[in-house]
């Protein structure tokens, strides 16, 4: 199913919600729309799916313009962030009642299939309230799987889930959806959930279609300061610098031998991923000094803030490392690893890749 | 300031079967001045120890000492412990400065005195600014801040008690103050007890973690010791994303069989006969040379490139593994056999889900 959107907008009083946009999402594959809170990531699933109407522009699915058909008439399924199921229902009837509707065959079948596979295959007979949050949206998502639309759009779905639930039921939908079924639309503002589904990604920023591309194309590539910003977490740390011949002076901070292109000149902007900042040094490493503001701890990574010269910094580290506030500490940085931007954002040079 | 000795159970039911229990005996010392986290899914028994040592909630068996005076059935006044929960209890009405007078105008303390801590306290929390402002104006975060600096203000409060207090907090904001509660703690020097699920927040704050699973605390240690060498499969699973990688294995005097493949352990790590459960983190599960000693060989089922790093997962024997391999190395193919190496210094061993070796 192709799904296309030509030069949609939304208009809302006087305020734009989504400004002239384009996209062709990649039939039967992942598309992670990423953005943050008022990106337009829940304006564009709406039209998307028939719940509104474009201000202008058009909505085709497989070149047929559905553009303000209603959502009864589109064969869309929908999951929400949060858990919505028949309350009066059981948990057999909610995952069934796409088919009802339809007057399938062996829907009990079905249901006991997927109801398998999503791991709630033990709580047919219960009702939703007599469930976890976590089960709740596994009925919501079992139900938009049983209606085997061609088009599948979910709207941070795991978000209001514990982080493990979150970890474990992201990686079975990703092997649902790689079955290839349907198109499926995946909003989120999390780039590590991009990254985990892989597939396609669309950057989104207040109300702008940023870049569209591969997942990995799209992180590793960004086309401009936007995309990277929005492309990254912890936040990528942002440095001022001057262009020298072979090299850039960072601001405060040491020179780094890099080449780059002739047009390059003047001020640039080099930034450098939390993961790219290390404790031990490597050859060709500059020096970075510093001082420990917080060592965040998530478990397997460490997000150590700092404050140096060049301004506030995020080293992202692997394992546990404690540090007390205050702290001096040396950080450790390759020139090959950074991006520069020239003066109007633009991507000038990106780290070289052996995958 | 105090320190607070727990040894006891509580229990809904008179009958006392297991499944009766919202906590499972323990025994526990919260040190004078350290910074705690209780962590756990829903449902793990944190909220019960938490109203059990306010004063909430009386076990229905065992002791609460604060100070070795025994507290187990004093209030949570005459315990001197404040509280700080999910949303902010703040006065609406009253101005900041009002609000966090409001303890100490309680206790009688005299003008002056309550003039010159709420000072103090405002400073340290950044509301100076706002001190005459009412506060429900206020923001989310500042409001939660009011709420804070009134469990704080009391100079001769026992234990402060927060109950997931960065709830309500933007995401955006959360780095700022949990920045803020770890100078807080590290200037008062109360005692501090933090409830939360969200690992950032226990690992972040805490110098000691409490891990709860199923009404029992499984381990207490710092950040470091629960990654390294966690105590109980349950907190290998829960603590990193993701969680700690485990295969059934079976110790004899010349080895561990896993998977069926004798494997030889490290001298120095006595691994205990019988059956267990190997655990390895998939930061420290490395690819190894062929037929390497303490390594096995896994079909490589997919590789996911996750920016900073890859994340490799291979089938072995009907279990997955996960590694986390760096980014700047060519990556094993799908399909492609690998060889892991899964014994190694960090290399865990657990019997009946408790850590032996």
């Amino acid at each position: 199913m192709q799904l296309s959107l030509e030069g949609v907008t939304k208009q809302v009083g006087p305020e734009t919600w989504l400004y002239p946009l384009t996209l062709a999402p990649r039939p039967s594959e992942v598309t992670v729309l990423l953005g943050a809170t008022r990106a337009g990531k829940t304006s564009l699933l709406r039209i998307m799916a028939g719940l509104d109407r474009p201000t202008t522009g058009h909505v085709r699915v497989d070149d047929q313009d559905v553009t303000g058909l209603s959502v009864r008439k589109r064969n869309v399924a929908m999951v929400y962030q949060q858990f919505i199921n028949y309350p009066s229902m059981t948990v057999a009837e909610n995952i069934g009642s796409p088919l009802r509707l339809r007057r399938e065959l062996n829907i009990e079948q079905r249901v006991r299939e997927l109801a398998e596979r999503l791991h709630i295959g033990q709580y047919l007979a219960r009702y939703p309230a007599e469930l976890s949050g976590g089960e709740q949206q596994r009925v919501a998502l079992a139900r938009a799987l049983a209606k085997r639309a061609p088009l599948m759009l979910l709207d941070e779905p795991l978000v209001n889930l514990d982080y493990k639930l979150r970890e474990g039921l992201r990686e079975e939908l990703a092997q649902l959806f790689a079955s290839g079924e349907s198109t499926v639309i995946y909003a989120t503002t999390e780039p590590g959930e991009a990254l985990l589904l892989g597939g396609h990604t669309a950057v989104m920023d207040a109300g702008e279609l940023l870049q569209y591309g591969a997942t990995t194309e799209v992180f590793h590539r960004p086309r401009s300061l936007r995309e990277a910003r929005a492309f990254s977490d912890p936040p990528m740390n942002l440095l001022t610098a001057t262009t020298g011949t072979g090299s850039v002076q960072l601001q405060g901070g040491p020179t780094l031998n890099l080449q780059l292109p002739p047009t390059a000149a003047g001020t640039v902007t080099v930034a450098v991923r939390a993961s790219a900042l290390r404790l031990q040094p490597r050859t060709g490493d500059v020096a970075l000094a510093a001082r420990v503001e917080l060592s965040e701890i998530s478990g397997s990574a460490t997000f150590l803030h700092v404050s140096s010269a060049m301004g506030e910094l995020v080293a992202q580290l692997t394992g546990v490392h404690a540090f007390e506030p205050d702290e001096p500490v040396t950080l450790h940085l390759s020139p090959a690893q950074v991006y520069v931007f020239d003066s109007t954002d633009t991507l000038l040079i990106a780290p070289e890749r052996s995958t | 300031m105090a320190r607070i000795d727990l040894d006891l159970a509580h229990c809904y039911r008179p009958e006392q079967a297991e499944i009766d229990y919202a906590l499972l005996p323990l025994k526990m010392t919260f040190s004078d001045g350290g910074a705690y986290a209780l962590l756990g899914p829903s449902g793990c028994g944190k909220t019960t120890m938490l109203n059990i040592i306010s004063g909430l909630l009386i076990p229905s068996e065992g002791t609460v000492r604060i100070d070795g005076r025994d507290v187990t059935h004093a209030s949570p006044q005459q315990r001197n412990i404040a509280q700080v929960f999910q949303f902010p209890v703040i006065y609406d009405t009253m101005t900041v400065a009002e609000n966090l007078a409001f303890p100490l105008q309680n206790r009688r303390m005299p003008t002056a005195q309550i003039r010159k801590r709420v000072g103090e306290i405002a400073e340290m929390l950044e509301l100076s600014a706002q001190l005459d402002r009412r506060a429900a104006g206020l923001s989310a975060e500042q409001q939660q801040k009011i709420s804070l600096g009134r469990g704080l203000v009391r100079p001769d409060v026992a234990a402060v008690l927060l109950d997931e207090p960065l709830t309500v907090i933007d995401p955006n904001l959360k780095f700022q103050l949990r920045r803020k509660l770890k100078q807080i703690h590290r200037e008062l020097k109360l005692t501090f007890i933090y409830v939360t699920h969200d690992q950032v927040e226990a690992l972040t704050f805490a110098d000691e973690i409490v891990v709860m699973n199923r009404r029992r605390a499984v381990q207490v240690g710092a950040a470091e010791v629960l990654f390294e060498r966690p105590a109980h499969t349950f907190v290998g699973y829960f603590i990193g994303s993701p969680g700690m990688n485990f295969l059934p294995a079976r110790a004899s005097a010349t080895g561990v069989n896993v998977a069926g493949q004798l494997l030889a352990t490290l001298p120095h790590r006595a691994v205990p006969d019988g059956e267990l459960k190997l655990g390895i983190r998939p930061e420290y599960l490395t690819l190894a040379a062929h037929q390497a000693p303490g390594a096995l060989a896994a079909r490589v089922t997919h590789v996911q490139d996750l920016g900073t790093h890859l994340l490799l997962s291979a089938a072995l024997d009907g279990h997955t593994l996960k590694a986390r391999l760096a980014s700047d190395v060519a990556p094993p193919q799908v399909g492609e056999s690998v060889w892991l190496q899964v014994i190694s210094e960090h290399t865990c061993f657990y019997q009946d889900e408790e850590l032996v070796a």
